[in-house]
């Protein structure tokens, strides 16, 4: 018998874990015979990944701090999931709340750190918050979708993004309002002050900074809300059958919007913990790959905050181990996004893996199996 | 009135039976939806399947039509085997199916959807020319008028179930099943949809009329077979047998067929609508003045033909639909166009929705967080920040035994729960909490008996307690059972209101299909 | 769309697109006045109305509608197609990969197996996009993003920049039609894919709605339980729709390197996948809603050309290269409960006695 999914413990049964595994299994194989197909050695290429990843304390700081941007972006994309949202637009999200928490950042000179870093950090949740909103708010007034408006709204971010830091052209245009007067023709901010800069947790060489702590306490956050709050069922409720969310007189309109201004904060939050962290400064190519990175890492994750940390490690450490990879081998680093689509296809088609390893299914007399769709007819 | 006798004892010597099942049995995983059938169906009659919701009549047809397989057993068509693997195996041999739930592409017309599958092709291009005559043609000689130009979803449902029947006749179907087909339409609809099948039989069609409606198989049928449970438990013929017998065959016990309630003790206006005015999703004008009242302590039962503005009607009164014009006063507050939780707090309401698939209940939900979907914000069950599992589940554990919900436990999934229920949950929820206006709409649509008689008793028991019911539904049955008052609706208008006991079902009938309405003044 | 005499459908058909034609033929209008007579020294007008502006719009139009019309021959059939993105850009780099190994082959021989291959690599993009979506029984949403993941991915790391096409299609002036004044250059003097893309128009819209297999296809997007019950397969008809879909969206990939741009470049569809989206939205799932819809996107993009060749530094260039995307999200928003997508759109079905 299906029992239902709605109560969840903390850590859902290990059996909610063996098809990410096997997926990512599988995709790590395919992996394998792509390169072996254009005449690349996997061999060398994974130990080169495992040892860029796991090799020494200064790789394990990588993967670290590559996972955080992971578990924000994934979050943000695993919420809108629970409310029946497709997120695409955590990477322009990301943009703008990079934007935000570096234009504070770079201002305010002679705030004490613990007013000024909190400042910065929340004008990049507020970035991202406003950024994800439009969308929701399309969504619920017009009707458009939000997998196009999101997509769109990352191509307009980036580009305004790039317009903030823009150094000016050959033809005399204004520049950005952020640009750093110093940097000549190179768009960019000027550094983060110190003020506003994350502290580092080990320093040089190591450089992991406390943003993994933002994004462990983000993952709790969130399984909290999702699954002990009422707003939770709300969203839940609004993400499994928005008329009978509606029928139980919850707001849809407001869940929608709320949902998608919170998964535009929490991208938001990753594009200022990167900012803040790790770049002390913002220019165009600080882009947000991470931003459709995390549909995969928040699917991976089945849609958990918890499996989303997990999900998320395992790409810190894909893209920490990437470009060691191609040093060690000459595998080019670009393989990596094939195994990370390939994880997506397998993990969102979990009827592949159980065909592949002859898995009974789970559950059975799921909802609109051809039983109940003919049987419970007047 | 024995059990099924081999059904070649029936069959007229000579000739074989047009179409005729053996041993049929089809497993599903974890229930048996036919068990051994056998049965016989001779040219130029009408066989009417008699059965009650799930008693497995569909999966025997969906078998004769190629859409399941049978586990064991074989289908005979003119005293021959035939495999059928498909829907196109059973066109191919004249077997034709018009489905409860009509299978018509709403956005396309008549023509379209009538040579869907089997179209007329010239030179590449379809030939709509020649399939319109054709239609034609056969609507005049079964007097089925319609026009072949004309859009599926701009018709009436009585002109959609002509379409599929001519689908059907159009690919030359000489045996014809039809699968309840009298359950959306008026008494006068389906006397004359009896007229057209009489006409059919007559001219040498075989047709199986599926129902659990005992009047109508009494009125139409040539021979009747019951299925129960999956099984064939007897065959009767209707000029010998009454509809108390069927009943029980039906049901495999003793069932009473009225309602069983005192008369009316009305209190106090709960419910009074004043020239309501709404529109549909797609702007069509669907509610055009409805005004009407329900007191304390009675039901108002509305009658009509599905799609006349009940949905939008009950969608009004609880806030899922905003009125364009009118008000809605509950308890004599005002409550137009308010929040549906608004309108469930301060006007004590309680909603029991027409599909509660799409609107009662959220399938992948517990039974425990399904009972608590329109309370889960309140204490106990919530205390403001964090909800309260065990007071949900304790919740729960009362009403699942209150309300008879059978189910293994209160964390199981609300879709593992069988139909009939389903509906109790969701009547469990609605009824175990303070109300004092009960808007009911379809709440016994596709369960079985039992539950139905339970639901049933579980209203009028809220009549009893002083609670003013308003009951929408389609089946002309349920409202005579129910009502205390019936108001008739069509096109979007309350056309009558008159007391149960000066009504009848011709008159009833009669104003569904918009005869002569009887303007009584809405409020007494 | 469902009269029986061609002219009652024609008067149907104006009276659908009525105002739509009236505004073009007003702009073309608009467009020969300016540009046959002195008007046309006026900066902005020719901004605005210039033949160069038009040929722009033409061609940053073709990619769309080839795309728009992959997401109509998807959606009809029922399946949702967000991958017309990846499917693009892999069928251009399909076509480039084609083109660098047959440069030494003659050029019209080497371009047209290099359209074959285009169109091949996004027939099966759309192969594997149905077979996901129908036998896996995959999100068809979530679907489409693998697929343009594993292209993006995919192409880059198989991208040799060393490579080089050499030679693109070349414009074919179309005798007599190509001396018309305005119109001429414009619309009679293009490259093949042009041509081809205009004429994929009508064939799209007299298959979908006088044909058996358009009547089916959108009985299958429809209702498709309806089709099942008159023995239509309808899962092979979406098998095959989403594959021509495919193939249509490879030919857009083979547009951008064979015909526009010559070259190969990564993430080179720069939205053009999902802009088609938009304009399949927002011409109605027609096909040519579609074309008028994808016209406006491509003005939009020629403007963003235009304004910047013309000097114009008062609005910062960022914004101005922002108006394709900001005009594609105006649109989808501008459309409430206007559209109606085909109803059975994005779900799986299963036949009923499937286990």
């Amino acid at each position: 018998m299906a029992t239902a999914s709605t109560t969840t413990g903390f850590i859902r049964p290990l059996r909610a874990l063996i098809i990410p595994f096997l997926a990512l299994l599988v995709a790590l194989l395919a992996g394998a015979v792509v390169m072996l197909l254009s005449g690349d050695d996997p061999l060398a290429a994974y130990s080169g990944l495992f040892q860029g990843a796991f090799g020494d304390g200064k790789s394990w700081a990588r993967t670290i701090r590559k996972t955080v941007p992971f578990v924000l972006t994934g979050l943000s994309v695993a919420l809108a999931f629970k409310v029946g949202l497709f997120n695409i637009g955590a990477s322009g999200q990301f943009v703008i709340g990079s934007v935000f928490a570096v234009a504070v950042g770079i201002n305010f000179d002679g705030l004490p750190a613990f007013i000024h870093l909190p400042l910065a950090l929340i004008a990049g949740i507020a970035g991202g918050l406003l950024w994800g909103a439009i969308p929701g708010f399309l969504k619920v007034y017009t009707g458009a979708h939000e997998v196009i408006v999101t997509i769109m709204l990352n191509y307009v971010a980036s580009l305004l993004g790039g317009w903030t830091v823009y150094a000016g052209g050959t033809q005399g245009q204004t520049p950005g309002p952020l640009w750093d007067r110093t940097a000549g023709a190179i768009s960019e901010t000027p550094d983060v002050l110190s003020s506003a800069q994350l502290p580092w947790l080990f320093g040089p060489p190591y450089r992991v900074h406390y943003g993994i702590f933002l994004a462990l306490a983000a993952a709790i956050l969130i399984w909290w809300l999702i699954f002990k709050t009422p707003l939770g069922f709300e969203m839940r409720t609004v993400g499994h059958n928005m008329r009978a969310a509606r029928y139980a007189g919850i707001r849809v309109n407001y869940t929608i919007i709320l949902a998608m201004a919170l998964a535009g904060g929490l991208a938001g939050l990753a594009g200022a913990i990167e900012t803040l962290g790790l770049n002390h400064k913002f220019a165009p190519e600080f882009g947000g790959a991470v931003g459709f990175d995390g549909i995969t890492v928040a699917l991976l994750g089945q849609t958990h905050p918890i499996g989303v940390l997990l999900a998320a490690f395992m790409f810190g450490a894909l893209d920490g181990g990437a470009a060691a990879m191609q040093f060690e081998s000459g595998v080019p680093a670009d393989i990596i996004q094939i195994i990370q689509a390939l994880v997506l296809a397998f993990v969102a088609a979990p009827l592949i893996i159980r065909m592949i390893f002859r898995l009974r299914r789970q559950t059975h007399g799921d909802a609109g199996s051809p039983v109940s769709a003919s049987w419970s007819g007047p | 009135m024995t059990r099924s006798q081999p059904a070649a004892a029936q069959k007229p010597a000579g000739a074989p039976p047009k179409l005729e099942v053996l041993n049929i049995t089809k497993l599903f995983p974890g229930v048996v939806a036919n068990r051994d059938i056998d049965l016989a169906l001779n040219k130029g009659e009408i066989l009417a399947l008699l059965g009650e919701n799930g008693a497995g009549k569909s999966t025997l047809m969906n078998i004769i039509y190629g859409l399941y397989q049978p586990t064991e057993g074989q289908v005979q068509v003119d005293g021959r085997p035939v495999e059928l693997h498909s829907p196109r195996d059973a066109i191919d041999l004249g077997i034709g199916m018009v489905h409860q739930h009509f299978q018509l592409v709403p956005v396309m017309s008549v023509v379209d959807n009538i040579m869907l599958g089997s179209e007329s092709v010239d030179r590449g291009l379809l030939d709509r020319e020649s399939v319109s005559t054709q239609i034609r043609e056969l609507a005049q000689r079964y007097n089925m008028p319609v026009d072949p130009n004309a859009i599926i979803e701009d018709l009436p449902v009585g002109v959609q179930q002509r379409v599929e029947i001519l689908k059907a006749l159009y690919r030359q179907a000489d045996i014809l099943i039809l699968d309840e087909p009298t359950s959306v339409l008026t008494p006068q609809e389906i006397e004359g949809l009896f007229e057209v099948m009489e006409l059919l039989r007559n001219q040498g069609k075989s047709i199986i009329f599926i129902t659990h409606k005992l009047k109508e198989v009494l009125r139409v049928a040539d021979r009747i077979a019951v299925l129960r449970r999956g099984e064939m438990v007897g065959e009767a013929d209707p000029a010998a047998v009454s509809q108390q017998d069927l009943a029980s065959l039906m049901v495999g016990r003793k069932v009473t067929l009225e309602v069983e309630k005192e008369p009316a003790n009305a209190g106090e206006v709960l419910l009074q609508l004043r020239d309501i005015e709404a529109f549909t999703d797609l702007g069509e004008h669907a509610l055009r003045g409805v005004s009407l009242d329900v007191r304390a302590g009675e039901i108002v039962g509305v009658a009509g033909v599905q799609g006349n503005g009940q949905t939008e009607l009950v969608e009004v009164i609880t806030g899922l639909r905003q009125a364009a014009a009118g008000s809605v006063l509950i308890s004599g507050q005002e409550m137009t166009n308010a929040s549906p939780r608004r309108i469930t707090e301060e006007g004590a309401i309680c909603h029991v929705p027409e599909d509660r698939h799409m609107y009662g209940m959220v399938d992948a939900y517990s039974v425990a967080d399904n009972l608590v979907l329109s309370s889960y914000y309140k204490r106990p069950f919530s205390s403001g920040l964090t909800m309260n599992e065990q007071a949900i589940a304790q919740h729960a554990e009362e009403l699942v035994a209150r309300f008879d919900v059978r189910t293994p436990s209160v964390r199981n999934s609300g879709a593992s729960l069988s139909g009939g229920n389903q509906q109790k949950m969701v009547v469990a929820r609605e009824f175990g909490r303070p109300i004092r206006l009960l808007v009911a709409a379809q709440p016994t649509r596709g369960i079985d008996v039992g539950s139905i008689e339970f639901i049933h008793s579980q209203i009028v028991a809220k009549r009893d307690e002083g609670v003013a019911v308003l009951l929408v539904s389609y089946e002309l049955d349920e409202i005579m059972a129910l009502s205390d008052r019936i108001a008739v609706m069509f096109h979007g208008r309350i056309s009558a209101v008159l007391p149960r006991r000066d009504a009848t079902r011709e008159q009833v009938g009669l104003l569904m299909a918009g005869a002569g309405a009887v303007n009584e003044p809405a409020s007494q | 769309m469902n009269q029986p005499t061609p002219a009652s459908a024609l008067k149907r058909f104006g009276g659908r697109y009525g105002n739509t034609m009236f505004i073009a033929l007003a702009l073309i209008g608009i467009a020969i006045l300016v540009n046959v007579t002195p008007l046309k020294e006026q900066t902005w007008l020719r901004v605005l109305f210039g033949i160069s502006a038009l040929n722009f719009t033409l061609r940053a139009t073709v990619p769309l509608v080839l795309g728009a019309l992959s997401g109509i021959l998807c959606e009809r059939s029922g399946i949702i197609n967000i991958g017309i993105e990846g499917m693009m850009l892999a069928g251009a780099f399909g076509g480039f990969v084609a083109k660098t190994s047959t440069n030494h082959w003659p050029l019209a021989a080497s371009l047209i197996f290099s359209v074959a291959v285009a169109v091949a690599i996004g027939g099966l993009m759309g192969a594997v996009h149905a077979l996901f979506s129908i036998r896996f029984r995959m999100d068809q949403i979530i679907s489409g993003t693998v697929i343009i993941i594993f292209a993006l991915g995919t192409t880059s790391y198989l991208y040799n920049r060393d490579a080089i096409a050499e030679g693109k299609f070349s414009s074919i002036a179309l005798p007599g039609l190509a001396r018309i004044p305005v119109v001429g250059p414009v619309l009679f003097d293009n490259p093949p894919i042009t041509y081809l893309a205009l004429i994929m128009v009508v064939v799209v819209h007299v298959a979908l709605f006088y044909t058996r297999w358009g009547l089916r296809t959108r009985a299958v997007g429809e209702h498709p339980r309806a089709a099942d019950t008159v023995g239509i397969n309808v899962n092979r008809y979406r098998y095959v729709n989403t594959s021509l879909g495919g193939m249509l969206a490879g030919l857009a990939g083979a547009f951008l390197v064979l015909e526009a741009v010559g070259q190969f470049q990564e993430g080179m569809t720069a939205g053009r996948g999902f802009i088609s989206l938009a304009a399949m939205i927002f011409g109605n799932w027609n096909p040519f809603g579609a074309l008028g819809a994808a016209t406006l996107f491509g003005y939009t993009q020629a403007l963003q050309n235009e304004l910047l060749l013309a000097g114009v530094t008062r609005v910062p260039r960022q914004f101005i290269s922002m108006l394709p995307y900001v005009v594609t999200i105006i649109a989808v928003s501008g459309l409430v409960g206007r559209v109606r997508p085909p109803a059975a759109e994005g779900k799986v079905y299963e036949t009923e006695g499937s286990q």
